[in-house]
Formats: C-alpha cells, sequence, structure tokens
C-alpha cells in the first residue's frame, strides 16, 4: 500500500535534462535585443571621455540634423524624475547617498556616465548622429584608489560625503580581539587585495520601454534579474506614479552574474522618452558600454592580521578594509562590503576574537555592486589566504591547521560573534577529507618533494569555505540594522487547472539556473502529477506573485520553498475536498502519488484531476470552500543557509616565465539536497572557472586619470575554454534544517571558493623561492616578479 | 544602398542594404533571424558565429556586402525544422548551456570544428573554441557535449 512517507520521489535527485534548452538551442530563445516594436526608436548615448568633469555646454544642433534621427535629450531635460534609489543602506550611510541620475546633470563622476541619449529610426544612424553631438568638459582632478580618495586634499566627488567616505561601519568585538592579538605568540599579517572584477554576462544590459498615452502605462522589457523590484524602485522612487502604471518584463536573460540586479539609468531615460515621444524606445549596450557604465565588483584593499599558538590554534582575526564603491552607491552596493562581507570574515573556523572595520569610499570609477558571490567571495579569499600564511609561518601542514580549527558538528547552529544569524547546519571535516582523498594527499606530497629536487615547482592550495544564501529573514536584514530598505521573501502561486495541469508562477527570476527544471520537479513529485503537466512561469510583473528575483543563491531555498508551501496548502485543500467527494472524514483522507483516498482504502482514490475538475466546476463543494485549486504561499524563511566545502587545485608554475598551469581542480561542495545534481553541477563549474579567472587573469584597471585600460573583451581577459582546467566535482550532503526541502543554495559556491584555492597553490608552489604572499591575478609578470622579490 | 542576393538556411533572398551592414546586423534585423548573438564589439566573443560556404565566421566582422551569392547557415538552420544537429542534442543531454546566450555561436562553431577535426580530443576542442566565450558553464560541459556528439557523429549509425 502505498503512503505519503513511503513514497519515492519520481524526479527529485534525478538528472534532468532541462526543459528550457530546446528553445535555447535552436537559436528561439528571446533575449532583449530580439524585442522588435512597431515605430520603435533606437538610442545611442553620449558619454563622458572624462573621470570627472564639469559639463560646460551641450550643443546637438548637428546631431538633429542628420536624417533619422528623432531626438536628443540631455539630463537638463530630465530633472522632473527623481535619481535611481540607493535601496541597502547598510553602515548608516544616509547622510552620504549619492546615486545616479537617468543622464548626468552638470557634473560626471566616471569614465562612460552618461551625458546625452541620441533617438533615431535605426541604430547605426544613432550611432552616427551620437558623434556628431558636441560636450564641452572642464576637467577636473580624479581619483580611483580607495585609499587615496579618502587623503586630505584629495579631489572631492560629492559635496554631502567629506573626504570621499560613503560609510565607517565594524563588525566584531574590538577589545576582545585587540587583546587576543596582545597575547598571541603568532602574528602573521598581510595586505590583501581584492582586485576589481568586471561581471561580464555575455549578453550585455539593455531596455525597450513602451508608454500608453491612453492609459498612462508603462511597459519595460529589461535584463533584470528582478523585475519586480524594478517595478518598485522606478514608480515609487524615479518617477512617482503609482506602481500600477507600470509592468516589467524579463525576458531570457543571457546570464547576470548580480549586474543585472541593479536599477539603471537606461531603464529610466528609456522611459522617459518612450513617454516623451509616445513612440517605443530601445536601448542596448555595447560590450564596451557595459564594460565602463554597468556594475563593476570586488575592489577591496585590506590589512589583515590573524594571530595563534604554535600548536596552530587560531585565536583571533583583525580586518580593516577600505572598500571602493564608485562614483555613487548602485542599488544594494553598501550592502555588499559589510553585512555580506565582515559578518563572514572568520569562515568556516572558530575563531574566538575577531574584528571587522570598513570604510566605503567614493572614488572617480565605475560603481561597484554586487558579483557572484558578492562580499563573501572577498570573505572566504582573505581568511583561506591568512589561514595558509599561518599555517606556513608555524610549520604546520595546511589541512591540518583547517582541520583544528573547523567549526565542530556539534556547535551548530552556531554564532561566529559578527552579528551574523547562526549558521544553519555544518560538517566540514568530511569535506575537506574527501577533496584530500581524490587529490591523494600524501602522494602528492611526496611528488612535490621530489620535483622540487629537480627544479619543479609544483604546489598545492586547499581552500574551505562558507558562505551565506538565501539571504533573509526580513526582520533580520531589514529591522535589525542591516539598512535593507524592503523585505526578502519570496512568492509563489500554484494552480490547478480544470484539465488538472498545473501552473506555477514564481517571483524568481532564472536566467541560466534551469529553475524551470528543478521546480517544476518539486512540483511533479509533490502533487504526483505528470512532470509534462507542470508549467513554470516567470519574468513578468503582469501574472506573478510579487518577488525579489534570482540572485544570492536565494532561489531554490526560498523560491522553491514558497512553491512548496503552496503545493501544501493545494494538498490540503484537496484532501478536504476528496473527503467530501468520497463521504469521509478529511482526518482520514491521505494523498500519495497524484491521488486522495480515505487511509487503508487506495481502491477508491480520487485523482488530483478528479479533484481539480470538482473544485473548478464547482457544483458540490464542502461548506464555505471556495471554488478553485489556487493557492499562493509568501516565503520568509527564519535563516539564511550556508553552503560549504573544500576545494583543492593543483599548479606548476615555470620559474623561467612565471606561467602557472593549473593541473587539477577539484570540488567537494555541501550544498544539502540536491534537486537536479546536472543543474548543479553545472551551477558550481561555472563558479569555479569564475573564481580561477579572479585568480588567474581578469583584473579591472584604471590610469590616475580613471581611463578604464580594461575596457573591452580585448583587453579584460574572461577565460576561454582553454584557459580553463578540467574540474572534478563530489558532493557531502548536509541537509538544511532552515527550510522543508533541505536545500542550501549552489549558484555562488564555485566562485566562493575558487580564487585562494589557487592563489594558495601557487605559494605553496613558489614556497622554496621564500615567497609568502601575492597579490591576484598571478599573471606571469606578477609570479616572475614576485619570485624575483620585485614586488 | 547595395543590392544582394543570397541563401540563409536554404532560402534565397534578395535585399538592399547600406554598405557598412554588418551580416550580424543584416540577419537579425532584416531577416528576422535572431538565434544568431551578440556579444561584443571587438570580435572576441564568437556569439555571432554563422557558417559562411560551410565555414565558420564571426558574422560581427563580416559586412552583408561581402556575403552576396554566399550560402549562409545560422543556428535556425543547423538541422531541418523538428529535428536536432547531433551537438544539439549533446548540449541538451550533458547540459553545455546554462543561460543560452552563447550557445548558438558555440554550437556553430564546435560544428566547423569536427568538421576539420572529426576525433578531437579534449584539449584539441578547448583550443578549437577559443574563439567563443561562454560566461556560464565554465566550459566543462560544452567540451563533454561536443567530445560526446562527435563520437556519435562518427559511429556507423548516425
Ligand atoms: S559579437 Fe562578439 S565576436 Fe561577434
Ligand atoms: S551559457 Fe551563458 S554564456 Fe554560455
Amino acid at each position: 500500500m502505498t503512503t505519503e512517507s513511503d513514497l519515492k520521489p519520481r524526479y527529485v535527485g534525478q538528472s534532468m535534462k532541462r526543459r528550457e534548452d530546446p528553445q535555447l538551442i535552436t537559436g528561439r530563445g528571446t533575449y532583449l535585443d530580439d524585442i522588435k516594436l512597431p515605430a520603435m526608436l533606437h538610442v545611442a548615448l553620449v558619454r563622458s571621455p572624462y573621470a570627472h568633469a564639469q559639463i560646460t555646454a551641450i550643443d546637438a544642433r548637428r546631431a538633429l540634423n542628420r536624417r533619422g534621427v528623432v531626438a536628443v535629450f540631455t539630463g537638463q531635460d530630465m530633472l522632473d524624475i527623481n535619481p535611481l534609489p540607493c535601496a541597502w543602506q547598510a553602515g548608516r550611510v544616509t547622510n552620504h547617498v549619492n546615486t545616479p541620475r537617468a543622464l548626468a546633470v552638470d557634473t560626471v563622476r566616471h569614465v562612460g556616465e552618461p551625458v546625452a541619449m541620441v533617438l533615431a529610426e535605426d541604430r547605426y544612424v544613432a550611432r552616427d548622429a551620437a558623434d556628431m553631438v558636441d560636450v564641452s568638459y572642464e576637467p577636473l582632478p580624479a581619483v580611483v584608489d580607495a585609499r587615496d580618495a579618502i587623503q586630505p586634499g584629495a579631489p572631492q566627488l560629492h559635496a554631502n560625503a567629506p573626504n570621499n567616505i560613503v560609510m565607517e561601519w565594524e563588525a566584531g568585538d574590538r577589545a576582545k580581539t585587540d587583546a587576543a592579538f596582545a597575547q598571541a605568540e603568532v602574528v602573521v599579517a598581510e595586505p590583501i587585495i581584492n582586485q576589481r572584477l568586471i561581471p561580464t554576462p555575455m549578453e550585455t544590459r539593455g531596455t525597450v520601454a513602451r508608454y500608453d498615452a491612453a492609459t498612462g502605462e508603462f511597459t519595460v522589457w529589461m535584463t533584470s534579474q528582478a523585475p519586480h523590484v524594478m517595478r518598485l524602485l522606478l514608480t515609487a522612487f524615479v518617477f512617482g506614479i503609482p506602481e500600477t502604471k507600470l509592468r516589467c518584463i524579463s525576458p531570457h536573460i543571457g546570464g547576470g552574474f548580480g549586474q543585472k540586479i541593479f536599477c539603471y539609468n537606461d531603464m529610466a531615460f528609456t522611459m522617459w522618452a518612450a513617454r516623451k515621444l509616445g513612440r517605443p524606445v530601445k536601448f542596448v549596450e555595447e560590450r564596451s558600454e557595459n564594460y565602463r557604465a554597468s556594475t563593476h565588483g570586488r575592489d577591496h584593499i585590506t590589512d589583515a592580521e590573524l594571530c595563534g599558538r604554535r600548536d596552530g590554534t587560531i585565536t583571533g582575526l583583525r580586518v580593516k578594509t577600505h572598500a571602493n564603491l564608485g562614483a555613487y552607491l548602485s542599488t544594494i552596493a553598501p550592502g555588499i562590503p559589510t553585512t555580506l562581507y565582515g559578518r563572514i570574515i572568520t569562515g568556516v573556523y572558530a575563531i574566538p576574537a575577531a574584528y571587522c572595520h570598513v570604510t566605503g569610499v567614493y572614488t572617480n570609477t565605475a560603481m561597484v555592486d554586487a558579483y557572484r558571490g558578492a562580499g563573501r567571495p572577498e570573505a572566504s579569499y582573505l581568511i583561506e589566504r591568512m589561514v595558509d600564511r599561518f599555517a606556513a609561518e608555524i610549520g604546520m601542514d595546511p589541512a591540518e591547521v583547517r582541520r583544528k580549527n573547523f567549526i565542530q558538528p556539534d556547535q551548530f547552529p552556531y554564532e561566529n560573534g559578527l552579528g551574523l544569524l547562526p549558521y544553519d547546519s555544518g560538517n566540514y571535516a568530511p569535506a575537506l577529507d574527501k577533496a584530500l582523498e581524490m587529490v591523494g594527499y600524501a602522494d602528492f606530497r611526496a611528488l612535490q618533494a621530489e620535483a622540487r629536487t629537480q627544479g619543479r615547482y609544483v604546489g598545492l592550495g586547499i581552500s574551505s569555505y562558507v558562505e551565506i544564501c538565501g539571504v533573509a529573514p526580513s526582520a533580520w536584514i531589514g529591522l535589525a540594522g542591516e539598512g535593507w530598505g524592503a523585505g526578502l521573501f519570496e512568492s509563489a502561486n500554484v494552480r490547478v487547472h480544470l484539465t488538472g495541469k498545473v501552473v506555477v508562477t514564481t517571483g524568481s527570476l532564472p536566467h541560466g539556473q534551469g529553475l524551470e527544471t528543478t521546480f517544476a520537479q518539486i512540483v511533479a513529485d509533490e502533487l504526483g502529477v505528470p512532470y509534462a503537466d507542470v508549467e513554470i512561469e516567470w519574468g513578468d510583473t503582469q501574472g506573478t506573485p510579487f518577488g525579489y528575483g534570482t540572485y544570492g543563491s536565494r532561489s531554490l531555498t526560498v523560491g522553491g520553498t514558497a512553491i512548496k508551501k503552496s503545493l501544501d496548502k493545494i494538498k490540503a485543500k484537496a484532501k478536504r475536498l476528496a473527503a467530501h467527494m468520497l463521504e469521509a472524514n478529511a482526518d482520514d483522507i491521505e494523498f500519495a502519488d497524484g491521488k486522495a483516498f480515505v487511509r487503508g482504502a487506495p481502491a477508491q482514490a480520487k485523482t488530483l484531476a478528479e479533484i481539480a475538475l470538482q473544485a473548478s466546476v464547482a457544483y458540490s463543494l464542502p461548506e464555505g470552500m471556495e471554488p478553485f485549486l489556487d493557492e499562493t504561499s509568501y516565503y520568509d524563511p527564519p535563516n539564511c543557509t550556508f553552503p560549504f566545502g573544500t576545494h583543492i587545485g593543483i599548479v606548476e608554475v615555470d620559474p623561467e616565465t612565471g606561467h602557472v598551469d593549473l593541473q587539477r581542480y577539484i570540488a567537494v561542495d555541501d550544498c544539502g539536497n540536491l534537486i537536479n545534481p546536472l543543474v548543479v553541477e553545472g551551477q558550481i563549474h561555472g563558479g569555479i572557472v569564475q573564481g580561477i579567472a579572479q585568480a588567474l587573469y581578469e583584473q579591472a584597471i584604471y590610469d590616475t586619470n580613471g581611463q578604464l585600460l580594461t575596457g573591452t573583451l580585448l583587453d579584460y581577459a574572461i577565460p576561454t575554454a582553454a584557459m580553463a582546467p578540467h574540474i572534478e566535482t563530489a558532493h557531502t550532503i548536509t541537509p538544511s534544517p532552515v527550510n522543508p526541502l533541505g536545500v542550501k543554495g549552489a549558484g555562488e559556491a564555485g566562485t566562493i571558493g575558487a580564487a585562494q584555492c589557487v592563489m594558495n597553490a601557487i605559494i605553496d608552489a613558489l614556497a622554496p623561492l621564500g615567497v609568502k604572499h601575492m597579490q591576484m591575478p598571478a599573471t606571469p609578470e606578477r609570479v616572475w616578479k614576485a619570485i624575483h622579490k620585485e614586488l | 544602398m547595395t543590392k544582394i542576393t543570397l541563401t540563409v538556411n536554404g532560402t534565397r533572398y534578395t535585399r538592399d542594404v547600406e554598405p557598412r551592414t554588418l551580416l550580424v546586423h543584416f540577419l537579425r534585423e532584416q531577416l528576422n533571424l535572431t538565434g544568431t548573438h551578440i556579444g561584443c564589439d571587438t570580435s572576441q566573443c564568437g556569439a555571432c558565429v554563422v557558417h559562411l560556404n560551410g565555414v565558420s565566421v564571426k558574422s560581427c566582422t563580416t559586412l552583408a556586402v561581402q556575403c552576396d551569392g554566399a550560402e549562409i547557415t545560422t543556428i535556425e538552420g543547423l538541422a531541418p525544422e523538428g529535428t536536432l544537429h547531433p551537438l544539439q542534442e549533446a548540449f541538451w543531454e550533458l547540459h553545455g548551456l546554462q543561460c543560452g546566450y552563447c550557445t548558438p555561436g558555440m554550437i556553430m562553431s564546435a560544428a566547423d570544428l569536427l568538421a576539420k577535426n572529426p576525433h578531437p580530443t579534449p584539449s584539441e576542442i578547448r583550443h578549437g573554441l577559443e574563439g567563443n566565450l561562454c560566461r556560464c558553464t565554465g566550459y566543462e560541459n560544452i567540451v563533454r557535449a561536443v567530445s560526446s556528439a562527435a563520437e556519435k557523429m562518427g559511429s556507423p549509425d548516425a
């Protein structure tokens, strides 16, 4: 007999190939630039060539004379709309907030800041005409480095932010930490630079805006990871119109990695122009525009100190970070180097005393905001580099130092003393052991010793990380002083239609994560319906419940659980209705395998389709029951989840050229239960290569005048297939107790684990040459200089 | 304006184009074949790869007028309607795509690679696809997919 408890999942846990793919592999997807509307105008922007300047005059006459040009607008034309909002004012930034306007007014503060928009019938004409707009500038001195920007006499970006300081923020116990250092047997200290990166989704960003003058309604297609949030920000904050007058639609999104979470000025100026001209307006960034003016990530300069005993016990961690936030505050920028970084700097270790101070700084550079991992890669890089540095200092095996200091399984839920909610669950040693076993650790050390006798420099790097996913609950992130201006729940509606087909609408916003497949697996199992009968809908604020979107590895933990809650409600109602149909007591009804039946009498079951039909035609319903199986849930988790794992890399460094050959990469990740292992593995692979790219290849570089020297894909080295290693993966599984699915999140894990793994391997390889530390990216030049002490 | 005649996915088209029109814009804007994507402005990313007389080219760096008289194949025409090319099958089967933005160009480049080297090693695949950037997959499953497609295409019953 089938019961609820012994029913095996048919889909959950299976590596099902993705239902998203048939469209995408045949070129039938719909990305933003594929959208064409009748009478649509194309936008080309005039952007500032200066990092800091006064705009003294804008003359658009030549452009307006060009055939095909319809209008040219400047910031002065758009003073009737507000600057973009900053929605996460962490660290009491309130009085120092400066955000971009739709187009610059009077002053430009970074290269690429938009100054004027040209609208034309054709994209080539728009581009031609943009070059014909004459803008006069009075250049001002610029500053690009966070430490330089806070010095007396540095160029000032904003009147309300003296010394360019956005905020001073701290976490942990300073006095206790200072005392730990005063008593320590061993102290190691290093400058740790987490260089600026450019997220680089393969699709750039863009917006298509349409305005209907008869109804006063906007429809805006956007490359957004969070269309509901954009709707809220653009109406309530930028335009001051009812939220109901804007419909936001995210079509297929060509990757986001955080860069597409935020509210951008193109959303505002396309809407403004569409309303003004009464014609649809399209703007799509070129790659070099994306590099100069969409958000960047990381850019921390840190002084890190770690102390401990000669037996390998870590007793204290003290961190001072300068976080470069760029010329203005992007939508959630202040929250990244604070809540998502400073509160997790102790990583997987039980460190009794820790303190973190962060200074957020304005500079004449592109805005910095969340990029895959967002704060957590910076934190895990820092602690994992320092732990290796400490191990080398006391001459102890880095794996043993890690094992000795891990938070132990019986310490969960674990409070780290940095103002974070307690770590939900974890068991760190098995992941480390598995990775060491996969790499053949003991054998490796012997091979390494032998290689060294031959003058070969091979090294092994270990990274044991923990991260924060599904950031919530709203009461913590909002009320408890983290400065978040909204909630962080997620929503889902589930309807079982008259024909028994199931439609799920979600506030999550898949853009490569395979959520349609993963969610459908959960729904089909829970309701016991064929997988093909489940449809997942997303991306349109008209027709999906309000949700916060997809980022921070939150969509399965928070969005998936919202779906699960609605499914539970559907099943509860189906049981009550089945009891009515079977003339039984509702308490005696079980629901399993898509059927409701009286416990012990499965032969007279009612299928979900029969129940849905009865609910929909509504001829006979129990007293007081509303027709239709239709349930909405908003899930606000009681805690974040804390995925973890250990990654190990092996490199060989050529001491002649400084070239690093990454020969093996092993990742053992624990993201709780796996709904679709194939999809999870893909997330891990992609994340790891982004982390490796930070270690070896990528860096956004500004010269001292604020010119972006890595302004195209020609100069900014995102890895090709030949630059990426083969990746060996495995999992341990520690279900999260936070949500009923037992999932922890997987989208950022790879990135959070990878960079320090590669750097630790390089430094291990070069240890015989006296190299103790070096900065990323470990380009051949930098490695060569480290070997030759020309740091 | 210049008149050009070319065959795209088996259909002949005659159109007037500005001489400076890029092939990618011609395909996307005039023929509504939006499966060919644009990911950069420096000919790095390969999102725009199509076949010109059977050989892969970056359509963002090719003028439409250069294709007068040519045969073009895009992702939409790689396999007959309603069927999938073995590479498309393999990308689906082995999770060789996530956001899908790089995928059309990646598959078109891989098809050309396999035409030139039907049995590539993983390393040859990695080097053969160096003109195509993917930010999502880390390439691991792309390499697996191309290897698997190569095997299937090489086997006698393919
Ligand atoms: S669009 Fe990037 S290479 Fe063609
Ligand atoms: S699948 Fe997203 S860029 Fe390759």
